[in-house]
């Protein structure tokens, strides 16, 4: 049962990959830029069904450092700065509010 | 010269040569700004970096910082790799669980360089640390044994030598 | 030419070892090993990712946010992991039940 789970996850990913890298027709950097969407797809899987809080949590911290990522990607085919300053002011927003949403799974609030 | 107006001067140098770094400077007035937040900086965090003095030669420490570096890299390169195998595999080989070890560091920088290290290299995360700030709770992907003592040195103790020897 | 070639290298690296972390966030059984895969090979990812972007674009500002970005993503991840670690902890989020040991646990018996 668990062997056959984890194939048909195999087969979803290799579709995915097939029809990304030979099917789809743009630059490689659209390429790669689809597989990061593809892990955030995933990402937002744990987001919506994450059994307990934390879980979402956990999620959301991971996005914030993929899109930066991402955004890096973007400026090089833009071939412009900016997409780098978003992404680090992205990374700084993600950690200060990992650790608020930390503090108040803790129990702790703002006057602790 | 004390301790924090040598804190505030290295500040001031290092955020100056930042903001050059990231604009691109073309004329007077982008330098004559960066002077200004460069200021700005320093009055309001200058005196944070620099809190005790060190002993020992600067050349060793640098040279041990690298080493610390390079290893640190290829644990970090392990550990990767040792999470991609756990992932790919169809039954997924984990063992986890909750284990203590003692640190002898007693520098708030250096025990925080040593959580993170140990956070990002092969099967282990920090949890916690302990009020007195001598044992470091570690979540362990993959259980060898339940000892403090054998833990300390097969988690703790490859990067614990050098941190010393760049600390303290 | 080459130095493109060898930034595309470090961007597939980086983007592999994304798409594993990602995957370990979907498939492990609780927040803890959840939190480890996801935090080591997405900030490795993207360490790889803005290295890439570094050695394509040179010595340029572009390029100098991207190192900037690699120290910050470094400095920050393992401490927004940890916080969240502990936070899910103390809020009574249970171990999965392949758990062997839990040390954490029994120090904190012992006190109260």
């Amino acid at each position: 049962m668990r062997l056959l789970r984890w194939f048909i996850g195999l087969l979803i990913i290799a579709a995915f990959l097939y029809g990304n890298f030979f099917i789809y027709d743009g630059i490689i950097l659209y390429k790669l830029i689809n597989v990061i969407l593809f892990c955030a797809l995933f990402v937002l899987f744990r987001v919506l069904f994450g059994p307990s809080p934390a879980d979402r949590i956990v999620a959301v911290d991971i996005l914030g450092i993929l899109i930066v990522g991402l955004l890096a990607i973007l400026g090089l085919v833009f071939d412009q700065s900016f997409f780098m300053d978003i992404g680090l002011i992205w990374a700084l927003m993600s950690f200060i509010a990992s650790l608020a949403f930390a503090k108040i799974l803790e129990g702790r609030y703002l006057d602790d | 010269m004390t301790l924090q107006n040598r804190s505030r001067l290295f500040v001031f140098i290092f955020s100056f040569l930042v903001w050059l770094a990231l604009t691109s400077v073309r004329d007077m007035e982008e330098v004559v700004a960066g002077l200004i937040v460069a200021a700005l900086v320093t009055i309001v965090a200058g005196k944070f970096l620099i809190t005790s003095e060190k002993s020992g030669h600067i050349l060793r420490r640098i040279f041990s910082a690298i080493k610390y570096l390079i290893k640190f890299l290829w644990e970090m390169m392990k550990a990767n790799f040792h999470v991609a195998f756990i992932v790919i595999h169809p039954y997924l080989p984990i063992k986890p669980g909750i284990v203590k070890i003692k640190t002898k560091l007693t520098k708030d920088s250096a025990i925080t360089v040593l959580t993170n290290s140990i956070t990002l290299t092969p099967g282990t995360l920090t949890v916690d640390l302990s009020p007195e700030k001598n044992e470091i709770y570690i979540h362990w992907i993959d259980v060898l044994s339940t000892d403090v003592e054998k833990n300390t040195k097969t988690i703790g103790g490859k990067f614990e030598k050098l941190l010393t020897e760049v600390f303290e | 030419m080459t130095r493109e070639v060898i930034g595309m290298a470090f961007i597939l690296v980086g983007i592999m070892f994304d798409f594993f972390g990602v995957l370990g966030l979907v498939r492990l059984p609780d927040v803890y090993n959840r939190l480890q895969a996801a935090t080591k090979c997405v900030t490795f990812g993207s360490a790889g990712i803005l290295l890439g972007v570094f050695i394509i674009q040179g010595f340029n500002n572009f390029g100098f946010k991207a190192l900037l970005g690699i120290v910050f993503i470094f400095l920050t991840s393992p401490v927004a992991a940890h916080a969240i670690a502990r936070a899910a902890h103390r809020s009574g989020i249970p171990l999965t039940k392949e758990t062997v040991v839990d040390q954490y646990q029994e120090d904190n018996e012992l006190k109260d």
